[in-house]
């Protein structure tokens, strides 16, 4: 458990922006990964734990890793726009690609023993159990995912 | 080419007796943009020194994505094509969970410390 003395402090000295930040990159992972970077930034500024931020860097790392490689097939010309707001106790981020769409729900168990040695497909998987809350829109474009703080992940 | 990761080494090999014991030099690593390159220098390992007993310590590792994995069970299909092994040890908590998680703790075999793991080869 962290100090609560020491980030309550941090909290009150640096907090995170309350507005939502929106940003839009191309789809190059090293710009995905000054966001990530920024991300992680405010969210050492917040209570969660560091148990919960490894969780919502994880699935920030599986969600825009599928923005850019499976949504924008890594085209540099395609735009990965990207919305988050951290609070105290929650985060919300919202991912939005320019590729073809997908269909949650085909993606198959990853789990499963036939897929097992699959070196992919893990990722929504991922997502799903680190975060509190993952929503698809826009037939795929777009994910939106939730952690809250003291959750059950 | 800018956003291509430096190609330094991203391995600490040590050989002990046939096993071959790799640590991973960067802390934060296994991200998609460095697992390309980590993978790149694992699977050169097996296919152009050609061990094929491999003990993975993840000591210094503390984040790990999907990507990784994938990597992790390419070289596990190479290692075993060769007629080897390869064990995972040292694995924190956090990333031992992503392993439970997506069942790959049933597919690799994972040890506490490095010795526990070469005893296992």
């Amino acid at each position: 458990m962290p100090s609560t003395t020491r980030r309550e402090t941090d909290f009150m000295s640096q907090q995170a922006p309350e507005h939502p930040v929106a940003v839009e990159i191309s789809s190059d992972p090293a710009e995905a990964r000054k966001i990530q970077e920024e991300i992680e930034r405010q969210l050492q500024t917040t209570l969660f734990s560091e148990k919960e931020i490894f969780s919502i860097k994880l699935a920030l790392e599986e969600a825009l890793v599928n923005a850019i490689k499976h949504g924008n097939q890594f085209d540099r010309a395609k735009k990965v726009r990207i919305a988050y707001k951290v609070d105290k106790d929650r985060f919300d981020i919202k991912i939005s690609d320019e590729g073809c769409g997908f269909d949650p729900d085909d993606v198959p168990d990853p789990t499963a023993i036939e897929n097992l040695e699959r070196p992919c497909g893990r990722g929504l998987m991922l997502m799903r159990y680190y975060m509190t809350e993952v929503q698809f829109s826009c037939g795929g474009n777009s994910v939106s995912m939730t952690k809250l703080r003291n959750g059950s992940k | 080419m800018s956003s291509q990761p430096p190609r330094r080494r991203r391995l600490e090999v040590e050989d002990i007796g046939d096993v071959t014991v790799v640590s991973f030099t960067d802390r934060k690593i296994l991200d998609e943009q460095n697992i390309q390159v980590i993978g790149e220098q694992l699977f050169g390992l097996v296919d152009e020194s050609g061990r094929k007993r491999l003990l993975l310590n993840f000591g210094n590792v503390e984040y790990m994505s999907s990507a990784a994995l994938g990597k992790l069970i390419t070289l596990n299909k190479k290692v075993n094509a060769a007629g080897g092994k390869l064990i995972l040890c040292n694995i924190d908590p956090q990333i031992r969970e992503v392993f439970e998680i997506t069942k790959l703790d049933k597919l690799f075999v994972i040890c506490g410390d490095e010795q526990e793991g070469l005893q296992k080869f």
